[in-house]
């Protein structure tokens, strides 16, 4: 530890640390441009220039990369100081009289119009290096870097041509304290047109995740990036966040891990997939920044939103008209046949909030309003009194006309069609079943229904068994539902198995093979094909045995015995032949 | 008066977890199919040995449709690729011995495939009701006895 004074003011610190580091924890303002707390000083703005009144170099010192020492005595705002800094910003502003960051600090220090010559009123650029030095020590690409010399300097790629050096990660445009640098990638335009998804490769899941935790997107991911791009050649780049995250949490060698567990049940709660709307191209999804579906609706009403729960335009406006569409994708021949019971009701919640926060028009263009749940109806009539417009008629088609969004519908109440100029439209999709539902049901022996659900064992009777024995269905794997009929079926399906685990027992059907060990000759026909390893051979007695624990009772080995003599308990060849002598025997119908 | 239509006697053999559920929901669901099948559930297509076929023709009847699960999907992992096995070689038999091998019918029902059903059940009908009665005399099989012995060994592994 040395002891060192600021400002009069006696501090301690770590050896190693800069006099900005202790003064900016001690909460002495010291202004800086070039400064980034995850990049390696620079000490090229000169802005955060103080004295050193005594240490073993005394004089105007940028504080940024001065490191502390015994009995150092700094003063950040002394009158010598304050004329430096004002010669710096003097020259900051004449070269950048624009841009509003250097505006403001010129200002604090008196200083209003350039006192020197401009070159360039467009220029946005301060050359503090802040970009050069991310590309280099963090991303570790080497893209950029400082070109010419004197008034002839400038940042850029070699020869200022495209380069491939470059990822694209876009670490300079978020250093840069002016906003200097523009990308303009095919996948920096991806990432623009997901606004309401993660701005950043760390994020929280959502604001209730538990745990909550954040997690880093790999394929966003800086060091991720680079350390695939570059086979493992560059493993160490960026790191940012592991640099800023106090608790040392930030660990980017964790891996998926598989897990081997012995379970006694099974719950499969695998969800829906959202569709995606564009799919259906009349309704212009994702060629017009306000056509939503209604999961960004809801993040965009959300406080913890990109807005803050301000409902507005992609360019910032508060809508005059919203126009919400039922049905997209459901009950469609075209898309899924099946009704998404759930559309109505959010559709109508989102138009409550619309209509609150905005005082927008809100207009809601159904087939038919399935308000069937306890208090629904109600709500469907409070929302109307809101002043919620209800037109009956699907919404056919969301075109652009000179920029503005208008929907095409037809209003069956009066037997016309309509043309609706709206500020936003929202698509109230429905529920998919997940795309690779297909392997899942495999995995686990479940059978799905045609629209691609999982099948419930009995829809009335065992709606959340499945014809495998201790596998159960939760929610909206098994068929769209909303959160209350979720959280039901969910609950049962929790008390069945934990019904099957406190027994601690199982009953298995009698339906099993049977070998009767007399007469096997133990050819071991039947060793090799049971799917379930439940034939084994006593090697002492020369016999196959069937292990009834394991036995399905499928009957394969029974079919396929030489010697016909492995019995199918409730299915033996006696019964079945009596049943088709039986069947025969009498005339068919 | 027109000669009385020829009604097919036909026994299908249906697995429990897919094609006797897809059966039960076309019946449920009120679908338009023939009454010549009978049914025996079997738990597994794989369980229907191929002397159950032969019996099957034997006292009488005109066509067997076997139906199970799609491959890849049997409850029992792999039962019904057996069945394929065994009724791919049953066919090729049955026509040595003089039956047409089109009276056996080999099907994959998924348990969500009612239609798929009655759709089969009909045209399994209609083209046994266009081969006519099987004349089981005049195969050589006939006189020989068959419910107490196999005549169709398992093809090994």
């Amino acid at each position: 530890m040395v002891t060192l004074t600021i400002n009069g003011q006696t501090l301690q610190a770590e050896e190693g640390q800069t006099i900005l580091e202790v003064a900016r924890r001690s909460g002495i303002e010291i202004p800086t441009l070039c400064y980034h707390p995850v990049l390696p000083p620079d000490g090229s703005c000169r802005l955060c220039t103080v004295e050193v009144l005594a240490g073993s170099r005394p004089g105007l010192q940028t504080a940024c990369t001065y490191p502390v020492e015994e009995g150092l005595e700094v003063q950040t705002h002394s009158p010598r100081v304050v004329e430096a800094r004002k010669v710096i910003l003097g020259l900051l502003l004449s070269r950048t009289p624009n841009v509003p960051l250097i505006q403001d600090m010129a200002r604090e220090y008196g200083i209003t119009e350039p006192p020197f010559p401009t070159e360039n009123p467009e220029e946005k650029c301060v050359l503090c290096g802040r970009c050069v030095r991310a590309c280099h020590e963090m991303v570790k690409a080497g893209a950029i870097n400082f070109a010419n010399r004197g008034l002839d300097r400038r940042v850029g790629p070699p020869f200022m041509q495209k380069t491939r050096v470059c990822i694209g990660c876009g670490a300079c445009t978020i250093v840069c304290p002016t906003g200097a640098i523009e990308i303009v990638l095919k996948q920096a335009a991806e990432y623009l047109a997901k606004p309401l998804g993660p701005t950043a490769a760390i994020y929280v899941p959502f604001p209730q995740a538990i745990p909550r935790v954040p997690v880093i997107d790999t394929d966003a991911c800086i060091r991720f990036r680079q350390n695939d791009r570059t086979e493992g050649e560059i493993s160490d780049a960026c790191g940012a966040c592991a640099m800023v995250c106090e608790a040392g949490a930030v660990n980017f060698e964790q891996q998926d891990e598989i897990l081997d567990l012995d379970v006694g049940a099974i719950i499969v709660a695998t969800g829906f997939e959202r569709p995606n709307p564009a799919f259906l191209p009349q309704y212009s999804y994702g060629k017009h920044p306000d056509v939503l579906d209604s999961i960004e609706f809801e993040r965009l009403s959300n406080a913890a939103g990109p807005t803050k729960g301000q409902i507005l335009t992609s360019d910032g406006r508060v809508p005059k008209a919203i126009a919400f569409i039922h049905c997209v994708g459901s009950r469609d021949e075209h898309a899924n046949r099946y009704c998404s019971r759930v559309c109505c009701m959010h559709a109508m919640k989102q138009a409550h909030i619309a209509k609150e926060r905005t005082g927008a028009d809100v207009y809601e263009l159904y087939m038919d309003i399935r308000a069937f749940g306890k208090g629904y109806e109600e709500f469907y009539e409070r929302v109307q009194r809101e002043g919620v417009i209800f037109i009956r008629g699907r919404g056919a088609e969301v075109v652009q006309v000179g920029g503005k969004l208008v929907v095409k519908a037809e209003d069956t109440g009066i037997g016309r069609p309509l043309i609706l100029p709206v500020d936003m439209v929202v698509l109230c999709t429905g529920m998919n079943p997940p795309h690779d539902a297909d392997r899942v049901a495999r995995l686990f022996g479940i059978s799905r229904s045609a629209d691609g659900f999982f099948m419930e064992d009995h829809p009335k009777l065992r709606p959340f068994q499945t014809a495998t024995e201790g596998v159960f269905l939760a929610g909206t794997c098994q068929a769209p539902r909303d959160v209350p009929d979720t959280v039901a079926h969910a609950a049962a399906a929790a008390s069945e198995a934990l019904k099957l685990l406190s027994r601690g027992e199982v009953v298995i059907s009698p339906q099993t093979a049977y070998i009767p060990a007399e007469l096997c000759s133990g050819c071991r026909v039947c060793n090799a094909l049971c799917p379930y390893n439940a034939i084994s051979f006593d090697e002492e007695r020369k016999v196959s045995v069937v292990n009834e624990a394991l036995c399905k009772g499928c009957g394969t080995c029974v079919a396929a015995c030489p010697s016909g003599i492995i019995v199918g308990k409730h299915f033996t060849d006696e019964q079945i032949l009596v049943q088709i002598e039986a069947l025969l025997g009498t005339p068919a119908a | 008066m027109a000669e009385e239509r020829f009604e097919p006697r036909i026994i299908g053999f249906l697995c429990n977890w897919c094609t006797y559920a897809a059966a039960d929901t076309a019946g449920v669901s009120r679908m338009k199919q023939p009454p010549n099948i009978d049914i025996i559930r079997v738990m597994c297509s794989g369980r229907v040995d191929p002397t159950f076929v032969l019996k099957a023709f034997r006292e009488g009847a005109d066509g067997v449709l076997v139906a199970g699960c799609h491959p890849g999907d049997c409850h029992y992992t792999e039962g019904n690729y057996k069945t394929l096995r065994r009724m791919t070689l049953l066919r090729r038999m049955l026509e040595q011995f003089g039956i047409e091998p089109e009276r056996l019918r080999l099907e994959w029902i998924s348990s969500a495939e009612a239609p798929k059903w009655a759709q089969v059940a009909r045209e399994f009908t209609e083209q046994i009701r266009a081969l006519g009665p099987l004349n089981w005399k005049g195969t050589v099989l006939a006189g020989l006895p068959i419910a107490a012995e196999h005549v169709c060994p398992e093809v090994s592994e």
